[in-house]
């Protein structure tokens, strides 16, 4: 491989028309192609000169074939000199700064000095139109100078007084371009342009270059027909018109026609460089769609840069929708059939595998189901020559094998693949899992690695990549397997664990004291990696039970310790500890559930407390381990009772319904009778408020103390046994305000975090009166979801929900752009060996990581050592 | 009488200190690095005004951290180009 060279200087410049010419391999006259033969017309467009693109042909130029031949540059002359488009401004600032007779730039040396910097100090700006004050004289040959009106997007012209009138006079590229040739080297250093690189003038065309067809290929329809690439169309548009206006030029057109063409020329120049210029309507193709020239394969995301240099497509990759299977291990991906027949890994033949090899060359390319052994798709002889296999060649093949060859073998269980999904925020956008072939259409996984990627299953799809190469294959089993990527480096916490029905089905299944006969502990414990059952807990009248505590421990490895509050914990001022009445006391002494119920704070993802403490004392693998037998557990418990939700899981009792319109009713007297306060003017303003903010404030406090009752009502009447409250409580989804909003109240909509005002003058629909300032007048919903909304509450609540809408949008879309543009800046900042923090060229960044050096991923939630955790463990307490 | 400032008696503002010649080079041999790899603040910085460094000293900024309670750096103090 060439050794890497370092970059000296890069110049940027403009191309003289010399150089053009001198790149140039031959002058382009006609504006066709090929002629009727199909051969490319000499001196055309496709000129052998320029390249070849058909097999079988030659270059002129460089005498190589299609495949090898770089291609040439050739140029047009143009009859006139027309603008460039990308130098428009350039050309502007110029004409405003230079004298129109003398070409100086229309400052003394003094006025230059004081923009630019002395001689020696040249640190100042460089020259701008503001630096020239408007229509002065010239310093040098006293000219007066004339305004230049600017036209988007190539039309200049200068503004005369002509008997007291203003007149327009249009400069023509020529006049533009001998002004640009008076401009005098000296001149042109500071108004920022090197001479010997860039004359001015060369921003005025009068030779266009034609790119190699290399660039621009046609391409042959099904029907044989040729079509051209959209820069041909455009070149062959500038040739007849420059033609056109050769002929007219000779034959001594009148002025006004010459004029049109000209101007006629300068569009399709314009268009050819850049389609899509203000003020110029873009060229089209024959069937409307506007052409895609040279700016447009530069711009924009899937321009040159963005879509082709820094991303690139790739090989070895699929792509199919989702779906959730708890039986799988988190490691584990389920891959289709079809996917895995078609994706390859190559394997070379030696003497130790050859027989293997044989066989699977035997099987072909068509594996018959998901059990069989994989089959092969391609083998490589050592001459690098592929033979694809096929039903009629397997045995030949076979038989031909030896060591050396390569035979690319298809995709079976337990090989590593890399998991993807978009977008990839985070390094858990991507990880390493093990292949398990299913039948179906979609991957499958496990739903608890679902918060790393961020992944549900309402049609997303997931992209999967197959390592080519042993050093690609054992990075990614080191590196990026899902089990090495547990703990989140974003908080040094677990963002693999339990989500919805695990929370809920655990939680079930812990709480309080069960017992389960022998049957059911083990249809609980069926699918996880348990070795032997405990002694039972309790036997009565002969029969013997195991604890709900027990069934869940048996999972736990053996020496863990742990103290801590669950999340249906209420933080209670004097903790009742194991007495806890809602039993979220956990407390586990050596692999023991002793009490308290395993919900979210436990097992879930980005809190899961015990996974975390799994992965401190006994690492990672026991960790996923035991995330795999939970899954397997709770998906198991909560099938045990069963879990459901329905519309009559909202009801109240008549005694509900009672109290919580007297609490509605109660709060809207308590409004009225404020606002009557305040109509009287008795209203005492807080501090630092008017007295409508100050009143505005006590109704939503007084709405919003309402709703809150009504939820504690519904609270009281749905316990334990409503799934919604299950959920809400454990964790798993939703909160107890849902359950307010459902069978409660759904309570004030707001826009901005104040009431809704907007709509008509001094009301917010027809049905009120003006200048009302009452509860349901300014968006409070006094019914449930269940009991239904009227017409004003259903409108308060599209708006409300609408600015919800806008704001996920909007926040979406700016941390989008933040995060890209943190990425672009930290890329290629990395912590060295010494702790410090170095950019590329071994500049200090950070004298130690952090200021403390520690990694977030292995730290305890930010904190270098988990000081709270090892004391628990050896003193099996709380601390 | 005007009272002058010290930006050096705001709470928000760090200890700045300049480093002598012997300091320095133990530190460029701690990170081998040459002063050009450290970072960088301007001359005319009210800290370093203050404290009255020029250009090509190295200053020792201690300041409290989140993370480890006392973290130390150093910078390079240079001139600020004209714009």
């Amino acid at each position: 491989m060439p050794s890497p060279k370092r970059i000296g200087q890069i110049e940027f410049g403009l191309l003289s028309p010399k150089e053009i010419r001198e790149m140039s391999v031959r002058k382009i006259i006609w504006a066709d192609t090929y002629d009727d033969d199909g051969f490319p017309y000499p001196q055309g467009l496709m000129d052998l000169n320029l390249g070849v693109i058909d097999p079988g042909l030659r270059c002129k130029t460089c005498d190589q074939k299609a495949s090898e031949c770089p291609g040439h540059f050739g140029h047009i002359e143009l009859a006139k000199p027309v603008i460039h488009v990308g130098y428009t401004r350039l050309i502007r600032k110029l004409l405003r700064v230079t004298c129109r007779a003398c070409g100086r730039v229309l400052l003394s040396p003094e006025e230059i000095e004081k923009v630019v910097g002395t001689e020696d100090d040249q640190t100042g700006d460089i020259l701008s139109e503001k630096d020239v004050k408007k229509e002065r004289v010239c310093p040098h040959c006293g000219e007066q100078q004339l305004k230049i009106n600017f036209e988007k997007p190539t039309t200049f012209s200068e503004v005369m007084i002509e008997d007291g009138k203003k007149v327009e006079h249009k400069l023509t590229p020529a006049d533009i371009r001998a002004r640009m040739e008076k401009i005098p080297n000296e001149d042109l250093i500071p108004l920022g342009i090197n001479p010997d690189v860039a004359r001015p003038e060369w921003t005025i065309l009068t030779v266009l270059p034609v790119p190699p067809v290399t660039m621009r290929p046609s391409i042959i329809l099904e029907n044989g027909q040729r079509s051209e690439d959209d820069l041909t169309h455009k070149l062959v548009d500038i040739i007849r018109i420059n033609q056109r206006f050769k002929e007219n030029q000779d034959a001594g057109a009148p002025q006004l026609i010459i004029e049109d063409l000209w101007e006629l020329l300068q569009y399709h120049v314009t268009t050819y460089l850049d389609n899509e210029v203000a003020g110029c309507p873009p060229a089209r193709h024959r069937s409307g769609r506007p052409l895609k020239t040279l700016s447009q394969r530069l711009k924009g995301k899937d321009g040159r840069f963005r879509g082709s240099l820094s991303g690139k497509r790739v090989n070895f990759s699929s792509r199919t929708v989702i779906s959730p299977d708890p039986n799988l291990s988190v490691s584990q991906v389920g891959v289709p059939r079809a996917v895995a027949n078609e994706m390859t890994i190559p394997v070379r033949v030696t003497a130790y595998n050859i027989e293997e090899l044989k066989q699977i060359v035997r099987t072909g390319p068509l594996r018959p189901n998901v059990n069989a052994p994989c089959g092969a798709n391609y083998v490589i002889r050592p001459d690098n020559r592929r033979l694809r296999l096929g039903a009629d060649n397997l045995d030949t093949v076979a038989d031909m094998i030896e060591p050396g060859w390569t035979v690319e073998r298809q995709l079976r269980d337990n090989d590593v693949v890399l998991f993807n999904r978009q977008p990839s925020l985070h390094r858990m956008s991507i990880m390493a899992h093990r292949v398990k072939v299913m039948e179906g259409r979609t991957f499958r996984l496990n739903p608890a690695v679902c918060p790393p990627y961020n992944a549900d299953f309402d049609g997303d799809e997931m992209n999967m990549h197959v390592p080519q190469t042993e050093e690609a294959r054992a990075e990614a089993n080191i590196l990026l397997s899902v089990h090495e990527n547990i703990l989140s480096p974003r908080f040094g916490g677990p963002i693999i664990g339990g989500i919805h029905d695990h929370v809920s089905g655990i939680f079930m299944l812990t709480h309080d004291t069960r017992w389960f006969t022998k049957e059911e502990a083990l249809y609980l414990l069926r699918y996880t990696n348990i070795e032997h059952m405990p002694p039972p807990g309790k036997k009565e009248g002969g029969v013997e039970y195991w604890s709900n505590k027990q069934v869940f421990s048996q999972i736990l490895p053996e020496h863990l310790n742990m103290v801590f509050r669950a999340s249906s914990c209420q933080n209670c001022d004097t903790c009742k500890k194991e007495l806890c009445d809602r039993d979220a006391y956990v407390r586990i002494i050596d692999g023991k559930l002793e009490c308290g119920t395993i919900d979210k704070k436990a097992i879930g993802a980005f809190d899961g407390q015990i996974v975390n403490r799994i992965i401190r004392q006994q690492g990672m693998k026991r960790a996923s381990v035991f995330i795999d037998d939970l899954t397997k557990l709770s998906i198991r418990a909560i099938m045990f009772d069963g879990f459901s939700f329905g519309i009559d899981d909202e009801d109240l009792s008549k005694t509900e319904y009672g109290q919580i319109d007297e609490v509605l009713k109660n709060a809207a007297l308590d409004v009225t009778r404020r606002i009557k306060i305040y109509e009287d003017g008795q209203l005492e303003p807080m501090p630092g408020r008017t007295v409508e903010e100050t009143l505005e404030m006590q109704i939503m406090q007084v709405l919003g103390k309402a709703r809150d009752q009504t939820g504690q009502i519904a609270g009281r009447h749905l316990g334990l046994g409503n799934s919604a409250v299950v959920m809400a409580v454990s964790g798993a989804r939703g909160s107890m305000l849902n359950l307010t909003q459902m069978a409660g109240c759904i309570g004030q909509q707001s826009v901005r975090g104040e009431r809704i005002v907007r709509g008509y003058d001094d009301r917010t629909l027809p049905h009120f009166r003006k200048g009302d300032r009452g509860s349901d007048a300014h968006g409070f919903i006094q019914h449930s979801y269940k009991g239904g909304l009227n017409p004003t509450e259903f409108f308060f609540h599209a708006i409300g929900g609408r600015e919800g809408l806008v704001d996920t949008a909007v926040r979406t879309s700016q941390s989008g752009y933040l995060q890209r543009r943190m990425i672009n800046a930290l890329q290629d900042l990395k912590v060295a060996y010494d702790g410090t923090v170095r950019t590329t060229g071994g500049r200090i960044i950070q004298f130690e990581y952090g200021e403390d050096g520690t990694d977030p991923t292995k730290s305890a939630f930010g904190d270098p050592v988990d000081v709270k955790g090892i004391v628990e463990s050896i003193l099996k307490e709380e601390v | 009488m005007s009272t002058k400032l010290t930006v050096l008696d705001h709470v928000m503002v760090p200890e700045h200190k300049i480093m002598s010649e012997e300091d320095v080079s133990k530190l460029l041999e701690r990170y081998n690095i040459t002063t050009e790899q450290l970072p960088k603040i301007y001359h005319d910085d009210p800290a370093v005004k203050e404290i009255g460094a020029n250009a090509d000293d190295v200053i020792r900024i201690i300041r409290a951290s989140h993370t480890a309670g006392r973290a130390e750096a150093y910078r390079l103090v240079v001139r600020r180009p004209k714009k």
